[in-house]
């Protein structure tokens, strides 16, 4: 068929394709917004990086696909299909400003404002185009040829390429840490990041030191790793502990060093971790999926504020010590309390029925019925912070009670609780999954009738599971009232389950590492750069469709799930290992 | 060794309280209307209007949940972005309903003017659809069950963002149709016009996509397809070409329903396919999953409770402001179905389930 031999048409209708995305880009707003921040400083925006990724990946594409055409002749086919696929992807951009100029499509996209224009044409109206197409061309050529490199020097320009986009990203938050660390650090931060975004020269720097590094470690690394593994124990075992003692001491400090924003944002990771892991016991371990994990969050926050308010709607007023334990039984029995039920209930009818669970449960917090209780609408306030030390007597409502001693106020110190009860839970949930209880739950997971046929006990496990996934949820909505000092039934969202359920599945269901990784992805991320923090779910969505499209398993997978959701490609893999020793040889070389 | 005392004693526990549940709800119901009547607060025209809303409403429901039991059917997948493709109708018409109004042409002929916004509402919605299945579903056919559905909760997402993106984040009014203010004096207080607008046009819908499925070429592959997919491969039918219209058919009633919903709420919004979606989920497996006339006796029965249901249930027991629990209502009446019959009322149309 004609298309299928011509790479130029076929790179014409990826440029059309790319071209449609970056219309879209344009119009959903974000090229708009991520202009306002510099990746290098008046230099390049991040609005305009998004277009240049666009176009760069229009034409690696354009160039994969010529590769794979018989007639086509390497490499002269492959650039000028880049070149195509980028200059119909700009036309495309093109003919939105010029139809935008014409026509008002503001009425309907509220974005296709003269602003957006602005940027499309580099500010210099329709004459601007010019530029647009000829920036795109480029930048297609330029994805082509990272495509025409070598295996070798490609892996070093991208890692080179991801660090330094990384780094400007993140460049408020490094340049306040550096600066903070004065003398040389502070000097060289200086150099690296401007007022938003990296520095020119920091940028080609960083890019520089990272291409080289990649690739001196990708011709040495085989073999620093094998001599690693050639120690004799005791050294290996020196190195080991203190890598572990150095990762202990950042943890510890880095409250300290990067303030309370950045001590918040890693509470908010180390409980939406704690949900994680109990939600893995029930969904990773056992194969339950349920949708209405927040309302155990809920269950345990609640408990605690009742127990411990100085507000109106404090039952007792106890320490906050004994009443996170009690919160966490709460929400072990109620575990059990939804888990009975819906033990019958299979697959996704589960998934919506423990979402109704959910739903049911903030509704009713959040009522008139149950406000003489609860507090309607307004929740709890006036939760007393932790105390280690004595806590003065309680005086009057509304008055918060003395703490004789260290009072754990605010992120910094929170932070402490929550990374130390995040690690404690994962080592449990460590020694569950290879327990008998585990090995039982993954057998429920597998096949429900074979594992009650083979002995396990149904009814007990699955609500064990249910129970100490809700325990740990539990923990973690206790921890989150007193961080945050008041919980509202409005802050317990659908969206909250759904979080957890992405970042165990971003992660690797089933594996603890996986659950800390996917938190840290999922919840630290965006909560750090805020501009992205507008399109949150947007790129939370796409992730998803992503994830589960080309990595299923997860970022860090258990073994199991590798091994289930790529059987295909056993088959390919003693291929695999025949075409290793040769790479290594010509790293060598 | 667990002995089988801890054994029987967990089953009695469950037995137990699934008995104190069947128990707790009867006995809300009837006290609850009791006490209701009792009062007797509600005027006779006033329960009319609960029940016509609820008509309306249940309508809305149904014809949403027609394209969850489709698809359901055929692949055994929940579209969770199905509430979206509800949302992206409403909002086709929203902008082609402000137009028409600015321009007078709502108003001089408004009956022409619904069934254009309907049809362009049905386009959007199916169009995006079509989109979702090619990039969300399709590469995941075969993947365990897991998969398509936290693809699916990633489309949904994907979908309310992009729209929030391109159109805003605030909640737009549709603009009025002279035409269906007011209400027509038929029982009681009369009947919104735009109510029953809404229930003429949904029931004509449904009418339609019944006979397209019973009758024609293509309802019967469909039917061949969420019977056995290999073995309707086998005589011949392109299994792919009869998703795609499943999903299309499914979608332009979403679409439609979208239409309905914003004439009587008079509003769109981003979010405003979440709840709806959800619930009409519900009414699906209320009414048996895969069963077309099923979902639309479950979007009858739920959206009759959930307006009724407040007023005379729970105020009757007490319960102060009711109408902020009446999703309560909606979802412990999906749970109470899967616990006790979980095929629905009028029964599943699926295959046996795969092991």
């Amino acid at each position: 068929m004609k298309p299928k031999d011509n790479f130029l048409w076929m790179a014409a209708g990826i440029g059309l394709l790319m071209g449609g995305i970056g219309i879209y880009l344009c119009l959903v707003g974000m090229v708009e917004v991520f202009s306002k921040r510099d990746v290098i400083q008046d230099v390049v925006t991040l609005g305009m990086f998004l277009l240049i990724a666009n176009w760069a990946l229009a034409g690696y594409v354009a160039a994969l696909r010529a590769s794979s055409v018989p007639s086509a002749k390497r490499p002269v086919a492959n650039l000028l299909s880049g070149l195509v696929a980028g200059l119909v992807t700009s036309l495309i951009l093109a003919l939105l400003v010029i139809i935008g100029s014409k026509i008002n499509l503001r009425e309907v996209f509220i974005t296709a404002s003269p602003t957006l224009y602005n940027i499309l044409t580099f500010g210099r109206g329709i004459q601007g185009l010019w530029v647009l197409i000829g920036v795109g061309a480029l930048f297609g050529l330029a994805g082509a040829g990272l495509f025409l490199l070598p295996g070798r020097l490609r892996r070093p320009v991208m890692v080179g390429i991801l660090v330094t986009f990384f780094m400007a990203l993140f460049a408020g938050l490094f340049s306040v840490i550096m600066v903070n660390q004065g003398g040389v650090i502070l000097r060289s931060s200086e150099w690296l990041f401007g007022q938003t975004g990296l520095t020119l020269p920091g940028a080609l720097g960083l890019f520089s030191a990272t291409f080289l590094i990649t690739l001196l470690w990708s011709a040495r690394g085989t073999q620093v790793r094998a001599r690693y593994a050639d120690l004799p124990k005791r050294p290996k075992f020196a190195i080991l502990v203190a890598s572990f003692l150095a990762l202990v001491y950042v943890a510890l400090m880095l409250p300290q060093v990067s303030g309370p924003f950045v001590a918040q944002v890693i509470v908010l990771v180390a409980l939406y971790a704690l949900a994680g892991l109990g939600l893995n016991i029930t969904l990773g371990f056992a194969g339950l999926l349920d949708l209405g994990f927040v309302a155990f969050f809920a269950i345990g926050a609640y408990t605690v504020g009742l127990l411990t308010s100085y507000g109106q709607y404090g039952l007792v007023h106890i320490s906050f010590w004994v009443a996170a334990p009690i919160a966490v039984l709460v929400a072990f029995i109620a575990g059990a309390f939804l888990g009975l039920p819906v033990l019958g209930v299979r697959g996704d009818y589960l998934a919506i029925a423990t979402l109704g669970f959910g739903e049911i449960v903030r509704i009713l917090a959040g009522s008139d019925w149950l406000s003489p209780w609860l507090g309607g609408p307004q929740g709890i306030i006036g939760i007393q912070k932790p105390c280690l030390g004595w806590l003065g007597p309680f005086i009057k409502v509304d008055v918060p009670r003395v703490c004789h001693g260290f009072e754990l106020g605010g992120p910094v110190k929170i932070y402490y609780l929550a990374v130390v009860s995040a690690v404690l839970i994962a080592i449990i949930a460590w020694r569950l999954r290879d327990s008998r209880l585990g090995r039982s739950w993954m057998a429920i997971r597998e096949d429900e009738d074979v594992a009650e046929a083979l002995g396990v006990y149904l009814i007990q496990n699955k609500i064990l599971a249910y129970s100490l996934g809700a325990a740990f949820a539990g923990l973690g909505g206790a921890i989150f009232a007193v961080l945050i000092g008041s919980i509202f039934a409005s802050s317990m969202q659908l969206i909250v389950s759904i979080n957890v359920v992405a970042l165990i599945i971003v992660g690797g269901m089933g594996s603890i590492p996986g659950v800390i990784l996917g938190a840290i992805v999922l919840i630290g991320l965006p909560e750090l750069l805020r501009e992205v923090s507008e399109y949150r779910f947007l790129f939370y969505g796409v992730i998803l469709i992503a994830m589960m499209r080309f990595k299923p398993e997860g970022l860090w997978p258990s073994q199991t799930a590798k091994r289930e959701l790529h059987r295909e490609d056993d088959a390919a893999s003693p291929v695999e290992k025949a075409e290793a020793p040769v790479e290594t040889a010509e790293a060598e070389a | 060794m667990r002995t089988s005392l801890g054994d029987r004693m967990t089953a009695w526990a469950v037995t137990g309280f699934l008995w104190g549940f069947r128990i707790l709800i009867v006995a809300v119901v009837i006290f609850g209307t009791i006490g209701t009547i009792r009062a007797g607060k509600y005027t006779p025209e006033q329960w009319i209007d609960f029940v016509v809303l609820g008509i309306a409403q249940g309508s809305i429901y149904a014809l949403i949940a027609l394209g969850y039991t489709m698809v359901y059917g055929i692949l055994r997948m929940i579209n969770f972005a199905h509430g979206e493709i509800f949302m992206s109708g409403a909002f086709g018409a929203y902008f082609v309903a402000t137009r028409m109004s600015k321009t007078g042409f709502l108003n001089e002929y408004p009956l022409l003017a619904v069934v254009l916004i309907i049809a362009f509402a049905m386009l959007v919605s199916t169009s995006i659809a079509l989109l979702v299945e090619r990039v969300a579903y399709r590469p995941l056919r075969g993947a365990p069950r897991l998969v398509p559905l936290i693809s699916a909760i990633g489309a949904s997402f994907f979908l309310q963002y992009s729209f929030r993106g391109f159109f805003g984040p605030g909640v737009y009014a549709y603009p009025p149709v002279k035409a269906l203010e007011g209400k027509w004096d038929i029982v009681g207080n009369g009947i919104l016009k735009t109510q029953l607008v809404a229930i003429i046009a949904a029931v004509v819908m449904m009418a339609i996509l019944y006979s397209i499925v019973m009758r024609t070429k293509v309802g019967k592959a469909m039917r061949a397809v969420s019977e056995d997919k290999d073995v309707a491969a086998l005589m011949g039918i392109d299994v792919n070409r009869i998703i795609v219209s499943t999903f299309g058919l499914g979608a332009a009633m979403a679409g439609a329903a979208g239409v309905l919903f914003a004439l009587i709420y008079h509003q769109v919004n981003f979010f405003m396919g979440f709840i709806p979606g959800i619930k009409a989920f519900t009414c699906a497996v209320l009414g048996g999953i895969g069963n077309i006339p099923g979902a639309m006796l479950g979007g009858l029965v739920l959206g009759v409770t959930e307006s009724v249901g407040p007023a005379l249930f729970l105020e009757g027991i007490g319960i102060p402001r009711p109408y902020q629990l009446h999703d309560v209502i909606a979802f412990t009446m999906l749970i109470t179905v899967l616990l006790f019959r979980p095929s629905g009322l009028l029964g599943e149309r699926i295959t046996s389930k795969k092991a």
